[in-house]
């Protein structure tokens, strides 16, 4: 495989994930009103409900329109790595997954691009939504906006990886509802993307270890600090060291050998 | 070696000089924390007299008076020494005064006493007391030294003092609870705040009747949690600061307009306010939450808060 062939193949797969997702319009208008709906309703009612603490990247007292925006970054790589988990399903289920696996690449650089082209779709969007925010007065360092981009990718190619390991595990797409149930809710409730860690823990300590132990908390702080033009070392160690775990298991997951035969007469 | 690290001190120290400094007064740890405006750093604590609260820099920043009101005294700080070097007499629980432009008279409101003293600070006498309302607060001199005015919180009157003879010339009724009282640049205004009325009212000095009185709303915060008591006018006119207390929050009001103009997140139960010397940072003191939050006055932004001592009070900036 030589640089041409990789880009080309990559330019193919990120063409056909853009176009899908510039195609369906109200796909991106729902990646955008999901978290809109947090940032100007739901946190409207929770105004007043910090501004008790200074925590890290913070310097001052903050609203919690402030607070839940890296967390709302967060839910739109969330759902967007799960959005891409579907569609694998659904390409499976049609027959074009197959098309893309016989290519003569590499299989593990195939879904690399796959995830790669996610995550930079997702990037598209999370731009977009901090732009409307930016509009509402919810404004970040300039600094802030470059240094979330690397954040953003490393943030969703965890997420990206996770999709890819769950779509191994989805027979149907009528079990996606499932994974809404038991993945996406759960991550991102039991996380810092909502309140602060020292608040869960003034309310429950399991729930706090939870949190704690949740790969997405750290990639919304890792996040958080970014927009901020700070480092979060910790969190960062945590999602690369998440994503790397994931990618790994979810390439092997793919290989031929591995994989799951389904519709395959007992012998 | 020895050299070039008393050259890294010697150019530590001079870094230090050349920075505005903010003297907080904490009310509950007795002390005054020295606020560096350029690293924006607590760079010393310096121990007086029981619950300070007022405090007033001289007219060339070389002494810092300071109201310590349990000590029953105006003590006087020696800024160069940071040393307390006398006590003047101030009759009893001294809570905020105010400089006269003549760089002597020291008008001291007694919150136990209903009066207003005037101190000589030359000659550390007392040279008048005059009967004010009951629970004196705020203290005010106008630019060109005409007039004191007095806030008493439980008569809910501005008292008018004429500076040349001491006596009280005219009262004028305010909403509930005044605290403070700070004159515009040209001494034409008398802005005025009122923390359980939750208004502030705008004064014409020449006629000593309110023209206007400011409300003050905030999403999400109850209306019995604004309670305004600081206030700080902009040389330029442009803005006043209100700080409003249990709200969090300083209002941004537009000084030709009377518009609020911007809602300031800051720490918990902000009491007072202090411009650096070229105003273009507003210095907050956030009593409960025990810090102080500095302000962009030109972004009108936050930049951040400190933390100083327990219940911050009061703010006095020496310039460079």
């Amino acid at each position: 495989m030589n640089l041409a062939t990789a880009s080309y193949c990559f330019l193919g797969i990120f063409k056909r994930e853009l176009h899908r997702f510039l195609q369906q319009r109200a796909r991106f208008a729902s990646a955008l009103v999901r978290p809109l709906l947090w940032l100007l309703v739901f946190a409207a009612g929770f105004r007043a409900a910090l501004g008790i603490a200074i925590i890290p990247p913070y310097e001052t007292y903050i609203t919690y329109e402030v607070y839940i925006t890296p967390g709302l970054v967060g839910i739109i790589l969330l759902f967007n790595s799960m959005q891409s988990s579907l569609s694998m399903v659904y390409d499976r289920e049609m027959g074009s997954m197959k098309v893309l696996l016989t290519s003569p690449m590499p299989r593990s650089y195939l879904l690399l691009c796959k995830i790669l082209s996610t995550s930079l779709v997702s990037l598209l969007q999370v731009y977009t939504f901090l732009l409307i925010a930016a509009l509402f007065d919810i404004v970040m360092p300039a600094s802030g906006y470059f240094w979330l981009l690397p954040a953003v990718l490393l943030a969703s190619l965890m997420l990206c990886s996770l999709g890819l390991l769950l779509s191994i595990l989805i027979k149907q797409l009528e079990n996606f509802a499932g994974v809404m149930n038991f993945v996406v809710f759960p991550m991102f409730f039991l996380s810092s993307a909502l309140y602060p860690l020292w608040r869960m823990r003034e309310s429950s300590e399991f729930i706090y270890l939870v949190c704690l132990y949740n790969p997405f908390t750290h990639a919304v702080e890792l996040i958080r600090f970014a927009l901020y033009a700070s480092l979060n070392l910790p969190a960062l160690g945590v999602t690369a060291a998440v994503t790397a775990v994931l990618l790994f298991a979810a390439i092997s997951a793919y290989q031929p050998r591995n994989r799951p035969q389904r519709g395959k007469p007992p012998s | 070696m020895i050299r070039a690290l008393l050259l890294a001190i010697s150019a530590t120290c001079s870094a230090a000089a050349l920075a505005d400094l903010a003297y907080i007064s904490n009310e509950k740890d007795n002390t005054l924390s020295v606020l560096d405006l350029d690293t924006f750093e607590v760079t010393a604590t310096i121990e007086v007299g029981a619950r300070p609260r007022g405090i007033v820099f001289n007219r060339d920043y070389s002494k810092l008076y300071i109201c310590a009101s349990d000590s029953d005294s105006v003590q006087i700080l020696d800024v160069k020494s940071g040393q307390v070097i006398a006590d003047l007499p101030s009759g009893e629980d001294p809570e905020q005064f105010a400089l006269h432009p003549n760089d002597r008279h020291l008008y001291i409101a007694n919150e136990d006493d209903a009066v207003v003293t005037v101190v000589d600070t030359r000659e550390k006498s007392v040279i008048a007391q005059i009967d004010v309302g009951v629970e004196p607060e705020g203290m005010a001199v106008s630019p060109d030294g005409r007039w004191v005015v007095n806030t008493s919180e439980t008569t809910n009157m501005l008292h008018w003092i004429d500076a040349s003879n001491h006596q009280l010339i005219d009262n004028t009724l305010v909403g509930q609870r005044p605290r403070h009282v700070e004159f515009s640049k040209d001494g034409s205004l008398l802005w005025a705040s009122s923390e359980i009325g939750g208004t502030v009212a705008v004064i014409r000095t020449d006629q000593r009747k309110i023209i206007q009185q400011i409300d003050f709303k905030i999403a999400g915060v109850h209306r019995d949690k604004i309670q305004p008591v600081g206030i700080k006018l902009s040389d330029d006119g442009r803005y006043a600061f209100v700080a409003l207390g249990p709200a969090n929050h300083v209002a941004v009001v537009n000084a030709q307009t009377y518009a609020v103009e911007k809602y300031l997140l800051v720490g918990r139960r902000v009491w007072h306010l202090g411009f650096s010397a070229d105003q273009s940072l507003l210095l907050t003191s956030n009593g409960v939450s025990g810090d102080v939050s500095i302000i962009d006055t030109n972004k009108l932004k936050v930049l951040k808060t400190v933390r100083v001592g327990r219940y911050p009070w009061g703010i006095a900036v020496k310039p460079l």
